[in-house]
């Protein structure tokens, strides 16, 4: 019940700002127009004529990208780890002390209430960019994809948002992490796959980056749905991937102990 | 069985000095020169169960810190407390649902929202039965004049609108333990007034333990029978108000009311002339001295009028910190 009260409130915080992504929405399709072109000029300027590289064809790409559209609407966490540890500097995060709550969990849930309301908007666009686009795509995958999909999905979310905790609960320890998570943004947008397939990474690239889990940011999902990566190769990387999401929430939930420990209540 | 125990409780923090100037902010990268502040230095303490306590003392004293280590905020160095019986560090939540700690001019309330939003979430933080909730709400609501802010985000409400949000905020659940933590910081006096108000009126009714830290004397002494005051980390009084005039205040002040506007010009050899203005005039004198000087004006002059006051408390404990501070360096 109190979760369900954490969702409703965070909704309605959410809401209070409408403006805010009604635009906003159809903006975020933008960078990867350009990318598309970017691809189509390749495609056109390849010697030998158009031929898949890394096994995607000019109508896989477009797909791929649409689809890390989707996997990040589950992944990304605006402002998570900053939040965090603008809390931990300014001393809001005493509230989580002084309460009966666990911070963990009630930041978790107003994260989720967030994404929904987000992208229950955002659907309608969505679905309209997909809908123009579909021909690239060949067809639905079969029910056992699906079900690997969005478990992918699923999993990427809270992937995502303990990845994101860990880095700002750093904030306990140096109060200033700015540019670690700027770092972190710009190594994630290279590694998770949002730039081009993992897939067409040079030689021994693409097995070191499927063992960190940023891969699971942006291209698995969409890599799956694509059927690029299948048979025990999927099991594998389902596997790994709840891996990783154990691992980050055990790092966050350690952090967050040993941090208010060392807490020295700076900010009053 | 007092309901807080605090026996010899210490805390330091590590703070980073930092230069000023390019090459100190460069050495910085490398070398960090910190220092260590004793924030609270070793203080003993029982608060027993409906007392209303005050502490003061100047910025830097320890007083927040205190309240800090006692709500679980911080974890001290050595030393140990205990609340209701709880370690308040531990932070159980069973501890947690029996007090509050409101801090002025800090919100705990959610910004963007109403307050009853916020209200209806501690409703389920704290487990609060609904008909309790609602009951406790309506009613702190009506005796802080508030019921028609309810719905308005609390960005819009004013300083002192906000603070009795937080009031309510925190009083919802009934905690047994409230620590406030300058209440009526920045607030205008009637304002001030009304939060003293409602605080007496409130420990008086339900017999809450209250511990509050304040630097506005006012608040003290409309609330408080017990001062506690703490200088650079320790306790150096605790006890009544009446207490600190007769332990600190070493001065008497006299005024006067000459009659036939006959100002005598000689007043300064009693004591130190602190207003002269015929037909009145005020002389602070050594409290050993009072008699003796009464005697000497009365029968020399024509009085009309006289009396013998302390000093402002305010005067006296600023002395008592002042000295203190002297002390300690």
């Amino acid at each position: 019940m109190l979760y369900f009260t954490i969702l409703r409130i965070s909704i309605a915080e959410r809401l209070a700002y409408r403006v805010d992504f009604a635009l906003g929405t159809l903006m975020r399709f933008l960078p990867i127009v350009t990318q598309i072109f970017l691809w189509d000029a390749i495609f056109r300027g390849m010697t030998s004529g158009p031929g898949p590289i890394a096994g995607y064809n000019y109508h896989d790409l477009i797909a791929y990208y649409l689809l890390t559209m989707v996997s990040r609407a589950f992944s990304s966490m605006p402002g998570l780890a900053s939040s965090i540890a603008r809390d931990i500097r300014d001393g809001t995060i005493k509230k989580y002390l002084l309460q009966p709550v666990d911070m963990l969990s009630f930041v978790l849930m107003s994260r989720l209430a967030h994404k929904l309301v987000y992208y229950g908007v955002a659907t309608g666009p969505f679905a309209l960019v997909f809908w123009i686009c579909r021909g690239y795509f060949s067809g639905w995958p079969d029910a056992w994809t699906m079900l690997a999909f969005i478990a992918s999905l699923l999993m990427s979310f809270l992937l995502g948002f303990f990845l994101e905790a860990t880095l700002g609960m750093i904030g306990f320890w140096f109060l200033e992490v700015s540019s670690l998570l700027f770092v972190y943004m710009l190594v994630s947008f290279f590694f998770s796959g949002q730039m081009f397939p993992l897939d067409m990474m040079p030689s021994y690239w693409p097995t070191v980056l499927k063992l960190i889990p940023l891969q699971y940011m942006a291209y698995f999902p969409a890599a799956v749905f694509l059927q690029k990566v299948t048979g025990p190769q999927l099991a594998w990387g389902l596997a790994a991937e709840a891996f990783w999401v154990v691992f980050f929430y055990l790092s966050a939930r350690t952090m967050f102990h040993y941090g208010v420990r060392r807490y020295s209540a700076y900010g009053g | 069985m007092p309901i807080v125990e605090i026996a010899k409780l210490s805390k330091s923090y590590r703070v980073f000095q930092k230069k000023e100037g390019l090459g100190a902010s460069i050495r910085g990268l490398f070398h960090r020169d910190f220092k260590t502040i004793e924030a609270v230095r070793g203080i003993d303490l029982t608060v027993e169960s409906g007392e209303f306590v005050a502490f003061l003392g100047p910025n830097g004293a320890g007083k927040t810190t205190t309240l800090k280590l006692l709500t679980g905020v911080l974890t001290p160095t050595s030393g140990a407390a205990s609340v209701m019986g709880y370690v308040p560090w531990k932070r159980e939540n069973a501890y947690r649902r029996r007090f509050a700690l409101v801090m002025g001019q800090k919100n705990q309330l959610w910004w963007d929202l109403p307050a009853a939003e916020s209200f209806r979430l501690h409703q389920h933080i704290y487990r609060i039965e609904p008909q309790q909730f609602q009951k406790t709400r309506d009613g702190l609501a009506e005796v802080l004049d508030v019921q028609h802010l309810l719905g308005r985000p609390v960005r819009e409400l004013s300083l002192g609108e906000r603070m009795k949000m937080e009031l309510i905020a925190a009083l919802l659940h009934r905690p047994e333990v409230l620590f406030l933590d300058e209440p009526t910081i920045g607030l205008d006096v009637v304002a001030q007034h009304n939060i003293q108000t409602f605080l007496k009126q409130y420990q008086q009714e339900r017999k809450v333990t209250i511990l509050l830290t304040s630097h506005y004397m006012k608040d003290v002494m409309a609330l408080c029978r017990r001062v506690v005051i703490i200088a650079q980390g320790r306790i150096i009084y605790d006890g009544s108000l009446e207490g600190i005039l007769d332990q600190f205040g070493g001065q008497k002040v006299i005024s006067l009311l000459v009659a036939d506007g006959k100002m005598p010009d000689d007043l300064s050899r009693y004591g130190e002339l602190l207003l002269i203005e015929p037909p009145r005039a005020k002389l602070r004198i050594e409290r050993s001295k009072v008699t003796e000087v009464l005697s000497a004006i009365l029968s020399r002059y024509a009085i009309e009028d006289i009396s013998v006051e302390d000093p402002p408390l305010e005067e006296i404990i600023a002395k008592v910190f002042k000295d203190n501070k002297e002390e300690g360096e």
